[in-house]
């Protein structure tokens, strides 16, 4: 279990894991800072709020406000919800602007309808995957947390979860529970082709359908690796398919030279002497 | 806890329909300066439960004479939406605690943080 040991969630239940000791990271480990600020960018620009208006916001699993700070340098107003108490200490020792609320997501959002411009969350939606009670149930905690974040978003307004999935079925199951509380939207993945820098970001718009935001360095994906498998009509003749032609063969000759043209070397053009056998001399 | 929350906050005890407004029973109140910004406070106005907003101004003594109903025409008003913005981003409850006036369960507040975890019999 030597890879489980370095999900958090494993360990213990969020109001355990980030207790005095891990809160102080978020204060002062310069790497998990830089980190935490730098995701809470791209979901802020994700939400594509309007440009020079104030919004009211709501940050799910704030922690020590570090996303929070993104927002009110912005210029909006918002409100946070974190389940641990050590976190919001910080929170409050660090003097965020934005309002702070201890709650579970899981029992659902308190808040009246149509309440908040739009919603980010940095790094806690995977946390609702697992059950740390008797009484919970992902898919039903899952599902009172999208269903009450869908009834207190405004119509049109998006929703972005950074997350680290653990699997495919725990990203499907966190997806259908979001579609059944009625969200549209997807997955944006940053940096596909790296390991290090790859992020989940799942954006869901409440009420409207827009289109999914592109994730960053993707383009090469599209590029590379054709989406859908060659296909013509034309068969291969059957020497062609078993590998290499027979040395000084016509095939072999035409390959090389075919070969070598795409090298960028002078090559003489084919003609119908090309590879033709000399007359026999005595 | 700002006024501007409170008026967005519900009580979501099971089995509640309608848990709105919680009734604030403050032990501590602060007021702090908070930059004035007339576009956010009149996008708000709409969005706020006006006789909510003015009976929590009106309990916690800091009414500062604002009309029973919402006046008309208040995105010209600077001096009305002045006093609309102190209510609701300058005033904060630090201590005491929010009654559903439903169920009457407590969610008790401290240092300005209110605690809506539920029960597991609540949830």
């Amino acid at each position: 279990m030597a890879s489980s040991c370095r999900r958090p969630e494993h360990m213990a239940p969020p109001e355990i894991f980030y207790n005095e000791e891990e809160a102080k990271k978020y204060s002062q480990n310069s790497r998990i800072i830089e980190i935490q600020s730098q995701m809470s960018g791209r979901a802020v620009e994700l939400l594509n709020l309007p440009e020079d208006q104030p919004c009211f916001l709501l940050d799910v699993g704030c922690g020590s406000g570090l996303s929070g700070d993104y927002l009110s340098e912005e210029g909006h107003c918002w409100v946070g919800v974190d389940i641990s108490t050590a976190m919001l200490d910080v929170a409050l020792d660090r003097e965020v602007e934005g309002d702070l609320l201890l709650g579970d997501m899981g029992e659902g959002l308190p808040f009246r309808p149509g309440t908040f411009d739009g919603c980010i969350s940095i790094s806690a939606l995977q946390w609702l995957c697992n059950a740390d009670k008797k009484t919970h149930s992902p898919h039903k905690r899952l599902y009172t947390f999208f269903s009450t974040l869908y009834s207190s978003l405004s119509r049109g307004a998006r929703a972005v979860f950074q997350l680290y999935p653990e699997n495919s079925e725990q990203l499907e199951l966190i997806t259908s529970q979001a579609m059944k509380a009625g969200f549209s939207g997807g997955m944006v993945v940053d940096y596909p082709n790296s390991t290090k820098a790859k992020k989940f970001f799942l954006c869901l718009f409440a009420g409207f359908s827009g289109t999914l935001p592109k994730g960053l360095g993707s383009e090469t994906v599209d590029r590379g690796i054709p989406s859908q498998v060659q296909f013509t009509g034309q068969r291969s003749r059957f020497k062609n398919m078993k590998g290499k032609s027979a040395k000084k063969g016509k095939d072999w000759i035409l390959e090389k030279k075919e070969r070598r043209r795409r090298q960028g070397r002078e090559v003489r053009a084919d003609t119908k002497y090309t590879a033709r056998q000399r007359r026999p001399h005595f | 806890m700002k006024l501007l929350t409170h008026n967005m906050l519900t009580s979501h005890v099971k089995g509640v329909t309608k848990g709105y407004p919680l009734l604030i029973k403050a032990t501590e109140v602060k007021v702090s300066e908070v930059e004035f910004n007339p576009n956010f406070v009149s996008r708000m106005i709409p969005k706020l439960e006006w006789s909510a907003l003015v009976q929590a101004a009106d309990g916690l003594g800091h009414l500062q004479d604002l009309p029973a109903e919402l006046v008309t025409d208040y995105e010209n008003n600077e001096d009305f939406l002045r006093k609309v913005h102190r209510v609701l981003l300058e005033v904060e409850v630090l201590e005491g605690c929010l009654q559903c006036p439903e169920s009457g369960r407590e969610f008790p507040i401290s240092r300005g943080v209110p605690n809506m975890l539920l029960n597991e019999d609540e949830a």
